[in-house]
């Protein structure tokens, strides 16, 4: 790409930010205030705190759909992923005995970690994505420490539990409100069944976000080409 | 002017500066890097125009939220493709085009 090519595509991005800060600049105050109506309705969300009730409630077919992409992430990810050699664990590196026990006091306490975030979503930060995460850095740094071998392909335990998460959201969106609408909470079990949703999602995310990671082509792979 | 303008204006900062990473960089690393600063630059633009009249709204946050984790899972797509072309052609840059195409 030559330098003309360079200074044109500089000048018209240049422009295009000017024209979205005079856009922003110009706009007009918000016409209604979201936040007030979820605040209105939040005793009737059952959970305590906005954003998770925004997430799980009051928008929880945007969440549903987020895991189904998630999902197919992970679908391009397996497409492709290699078969991983019998010893999977990872190689070239020396096993390094304060690394190796470091992860295996941690790992239990980001088990407990996860749980507590799960649970905690209810009322403050936190959730079903972020006890996810918590589970899949710990299948991570298991990896990364030579514990745990890279994954090969899923068997059928692993992809129930991988779509597990989200085949429960939808059956308990589309089953339990009966002819209504899709998911329309009954009053007084919101907080129960939005629990159940998030440990089902918890597990699912755990296992889907470290397969992100784990089924990465792997770098020893250059060596069989 | 609150601190809400200061988030908008630097989103979009970042949102621009991204678009030139992601079309100027030839490596596919920093393509991918620049893609992510575009996300988050677009979340701060977000967030910031949410809470431009200095009342904190959730949906938005919870938007970003949604955001982010898509975002994570894109990221992670787009590194096993770049990690399969570098097995395949062995160089991290697309190859270019043959002439007679």
């Amino acid at each position: 790409m030559n330098a003309v090519l360079r200074l044109l595509v500089l000048g018209v991005l240049g422009a295009l930010g000017l024209t979205l800060a005079w856009a922003m600049l110009t706009l007009p105050p918000p016409a209604l205030r979201v936040g007030a109506q979820v605040a209105a309705r939040l005793g009737a969300s059952g959970v305590r705190h906005p954003v998770t009730a925004v997430l799980l409630n009051f928008r929880g077919y945007d969440t549903l759909l987020e895991v189904a992409v998630l999902l197919l992430a992970l679908l391009g990810v397996l497409a492709v992923s290699r078969p991983v050699p019998a010893s999977g664990l990872r190689a070239g590196a020396a096993p390094q005995a304060l690394l190796q026990s470091l992860a295996r006091l941690v790992a239990p306490l980001m088990v407990l970690v996860a749980g507590y975030l799960l649970w905690a979503g209810s009322h403050q930060p936190g959730g079903a994505f972020q006890a996810g995460a918590v589970l899949a850095a710990m299948a991570v740094l298991l990896y990364l420490a030579g514990l745990m071998p890279a994954w090969n392909e899923p068997g059928l335990a692993l992809r129930a539990a991988l779509t597990g998460g989200f085949l429960l959201f939808l059956a308990l969106a589309a089953l339990v409100p009966g002819r209504g609408p899709l998911l329309a909470y009954p009053a007084g079990q919101a907080g129960l069944l939005i629990l159940a949703i998030e440990a089902g999602l918890t597990l699912s995310l755990g296992l889907l976000l470290a397969g992100l990671f784990l089924w990465l082509p792997d770098e020893r792979e250059e060596a069989e080409e | 002017m609150n601190s809400a303008w200061i988030f908008a204006m630097a989103g979009t900062a970042l949102f621009v500066g991204g678009i030139a990473g992601l079309l100027l960089q030839e490596h596919l690393l920093r393509k991918i890097i620049a893609f992510n600063i575009m996300g988050s630059g677009a979340f701060l633009a977000l967030l910031g125009l949410g809470q431009r009249d200095g009342l904190t709204d959730p949906v938005p946050q919870a938007m970003v939220l949604t955001g982010i984790v898509v975002a994570l899972a894109s990221t992670a797509l787009a590194l096993a493709l770049a990690r399969r072309l570098l097995n395949l052609t062995g160089r991290m840059r697309l190859p270019p085009k043959a002439p007679d195409d």
